[in-house]
């Protein structure tokens, strides 16, 4: 169990990485619960690997919302390998799942975060889409407050010109995190405010503009041409941007996300996803599935309400997250 | 969407039995097997669909589906009868309180729709029941939420509620009970902030409220996306708040909406309504056995039906038909064809509904724009009578002075012109085809 191993002597060891795997643990308490919990559950009241055992382990996956595509690929490759290592044992069985899911977490990528592409030199531009309500508006308002700590210069742009309120919220996050915010007034095209904060981030020297646009359902073609538009409209105006297409999801979405991570790219790019309310209710099991069936990495988890609670996704500390009462018990164990 | 149908699915695995004559058991495994795929796809709950997979095999093992000519589509109706079952009836009855005013509460997840949901119902209220609602804004946790509240009062010009972001929502939601006394508002609906189930505080909070103002109605909002926790969020806001009902949103979305199924099992409570859209009228009463075709991706054609029966006058649409096969088919025709279709409302919704568009590769993407439906409009127009009777004598200098009546070039003209020869000739084939198939596949005028 190398991979596992190195990952626990990371975490409980070393006391930089342990205070941020502490967050994740604290944040994905419920999913801890939900997954390696059950999983644990399940090894103690199975004896035998049989055909029972993978169906209520495929069960204890699906309910976490990890694709039913993702669970079906998983199950079957659990069950070759007890075949070839000639697993009889439950408890013997627990370290393959594990590296299993770890593995699809972690894919063959060696690194472990994925920054946010940010320009040393001129303008960086941050998109953010999403289908309505998961919650752009407010990662925007934590991402601006991160960036400003770093010692950026930040403008927001109030592109959901549809939704009531929308630009008053984007409004008191510029606030609270004392950065300008370029709006118009609601109703208007959101393609034009994101030129105007363009125009304005440059004239102010700005570092990052991150653009909110109006949540949208991703199956509403218009309104998807809307965004293709004002994607069109960044191009244009600075070669290379944006820099970043962040799509947010809602982690309590169950198999849709999918389809939308799916749309969303195809209109707009998307270059890496924003997980938020990973806290308390969610899984995150579709993380899972958007890393096996999609390919796009996950930049950003929202494990809390405070501003700091939306955190860089590290793929080592968030599978720490969701395996932490199996490690921490075989730690006990040795 | 990702994922085929139920009935797509079983038809791959029917394949197989076909030509076998009788049904085996093993057979109905695989087809159970299928039908658990499906409905977990669909995000139904996992126990919730161990327990109707239970039933269904019953069932299906039985006499009802092993003795019958076409075992694949009696699974399906024997499937999507449990589901219906499972779903309960119709219930979009709205509590009245003898002493007014009827005090509803809503409450939910972040993001779920709380706010628009509550502007939604109250312009139900007052339009479908001719009631004077009074909005409370008691969401003073999240930025401007006060002001998305108010923004909505003002649109649908109805009073609203609120002591600012300071105030305790426990006293915001006591005062507006009094003042809705004092203004003569017969309903009152408050707003809530979004929370996690699990967040003992906040549901503390919801739970003092519901103790001062005593509401009638307490609806959870849920966002049809939602997945496998929708059972767990379904559960908790229940047993804390006794909910009356539940409100589904996003459902103009392409999800399939399981979390439905989940809710009603876990809490046997029905739901009401479902948010269909973002406009503040499109809020619509739930209607299970749709819920159920959709659930399985058997496409929601019972809607589209009523849509269509709805806005099409029968006798019109039979002299159509008849237009249709004699090919006497004029511009007139197609004008007032037009209109009864977008009576109907936004093109792409209409598409959706029906069965089988997943698999259509032009339709599936549809993109109706409907602005070129009003430059459609204008051409036809700017035709003399006599033109739309026979477009044949519409000539170059024809062409120009329709151009220049409707604010179009003469290629657009073309286009339509062209379109309207290849659509009379589709018209004739389709006619044909009908005819040879007996009537199968579905009439629908405008198709």
């Amino acid at each position: 169990m190398g991979f596992m191993d190195k990952l626990k002597t990371k975490f409980t060891q070393n006391k930089e990485t342990k205070k941020v795997s502490e967050k994740y643990k604290e944040g994905m308490k419920k999913s801890r619960n939900t997954f390696s919990g059950k999983i644990n559950d399940l090894i103690a009241r199975y004896r035998k690997v049989d055909e029972d055992f993978f169906e209520e382990l495929e069960e204890v996956l699906i309910t976490a919302d990890v694709g039913v595509m993702t669970v079906m690929d998983l199950i079957d490759e659990l069950k070759m390998e007890v075949k070839r290592q000639n697993i009889k044992d439950t408890s013997e069985v627990k370290n393959v799942i594990s590296e299993k899911l770890v593995e699809i977490y972690h894919g063959d990528d060696d690194e472990e975060i994925k920054t946010l592409n940010i320009q040393e030199e001129g303008l960086s531009v941050i998109l953010v889409v999403g289908v309505n309500g998961v919650g752009k508006t407010t990662s925007i308002g934590k991402l601006a407050n991160q960036l400003k700590q770093q010692g950026k210069k930040v403008v927001l742009a109030a592109g959901d010109t549809f939704r009531a309120g929308a630009i008053e919220q984007l409004e008191v996050w510029g606030e609270r995190a004392g950065v300008d915010v370029i709006k118009h007034s609601a109703g208007s095209d959101p393609a034009a405010v994101v030129f105007d904060g363009i125009k304005a981030a440059k004239s102010r020297n700005a570092d990052v503009l991150i653009c909110d646009t109006a949540g949208r359902l991703q199956n509403k073609v218009n309104l998807m041409n809307e965004l293709s538009k004002v994607k069109r409209v960044i191009e244009r105006e600075i070669p290379g941007a944006p820099h970043e297409v962040l799509l947010v999801l809602d982690a309590t979405t169950g198999q849709n996300a999918l389809n939308q991570a799916k749309t969303f790219s195809e209109a707009t790019d998307v270059t890496g996803i924003v997980l938020t309310k990973l806290d308390g209710t969610a899984k995150g099991g579709i993380v899972l599935a958007i890393r096996n069936e999609l390919n796009i990495p996950v930049k950003y988890v929202g494990l809390g309400e405070k501003v700091d609670d939306l955190q860089q996704f590290d793929a080592n500390a968030f599978v720490y997250g969701l395996f932490a009462d199996m490690l921490e018990e075989e730690v006990e164990e040795e | 969407m990702a994922f085929e149908g139920l009935a797509d699915r079983l038809q791959s695995t029917m394949k197989k039995i076909t030509g076998k004559g009788k049904v085996s058991e093993q057979d109905v495994k695989e087809m159970t097997r299928e039908v658990r795929l499906a409905l977990l796809e669909a995000d139904v709950n996992f126990k919730v669909v161990k327990d109707l997979i239970k039933r269904i095999k019953e069932r299906a093992v039985g006499q009802e589906v092993m003795e019958s000519l076409t075992p694949g589509q009696q699974v399906i109706k024997v499937v999507k009868e449990e589901l219906t079952n499972l779903m309960g009836g119709e219930q979009s009855k709205i509590a009245v309180s003898d002493r007014p005013p009827t005090i509803i509460m809503m409450v939910g997840l972040q993001g779920a729709g709380k706010t628009t949901t509550t502007g939604k119902l109250a312009n139900h209220l007052r339009k479908k029941h001719n009631r004077s609602p009074l909005l409370v804004a008691c969401d003073v946790y999240r930025p401007a939420a006060i002001n998305q509240l108010e923004t909505l009062g003002q649109q649908l010009s109805m009073p609203v509620f609120s002591m600012g972001t300071e105030a305790n929502p426990v006293d915001i939601a006591t005062k507006a009970i009094e003042k809705a006394k004092e203004e003569h508002n017969d309903y009152v609906i408050i707003d809530t902030a979004g929370r996690l189930h699990v967040d003992t505080d906040l549901m503390d909070e919801l739970q003092q409220i519901k103790e001062n103002v005593k509401p009638d109605e307490i609806f959870l909002v849920v966002d049809a996306m939602t997945g496998q926790d929708a059972v767990n969020v379904a559960e908790s806001f229940n047993e804390q708040l006794d909910i009356t009902g539940v409100v589904l949103t996003k459902l103009d979305g392409d999800t399939r909406g399981g979390a439905a199924l989940s809710i009603k099992a876990v809490t046997d409570k029905s739901i009401k309504f479902a948010g269909m859209g973002e406009k503040l009228d499109q809020l619509e009463p739930f209607h299970p056995e749709r819920m159920a075709s959709r659930i399985l991706g058997m496409g929601d054609v019972l809607s589209l039906i009523e849509k269509a029966q709805a806005n099409v006058d029968e006798k019109q649409a039979k002299e159509l038909e008849e237009k249709m096969r004699t090919m006497s088919f004029t511009f007139d025709d197609f004008l007032e064809q037009m209109g009864q279709v977008r009576n109907m409302g936004p093109l792409d919704e209409l598409i959706n509904m029906i069965p089988g568009v997943n698999k259509m590769k032009g339709l599936k993407n549809a993109q109706i724009d409907e602005k070129q439906l009003s430059q459609v409009e204008a051409i036809i127009q700017s035709m003399t009578k006599k033109e739309r009777q026979e477009p044949g004598i519409i000539n170059a200098s024809r062409k120009k002075r329709i151009a220049k009546g409707s604010g179009t070039t003469v290629s657009q003209v073309n286009r339509l012109l062209k379109q309207f020869n290849e659509m009379k000739k589709m018209m004739k084939q389709m006619t044909n085809m009908q005819k040879g198939k007996k009537g199968k596949g579905f009439n629908l005028p405008f198709m």
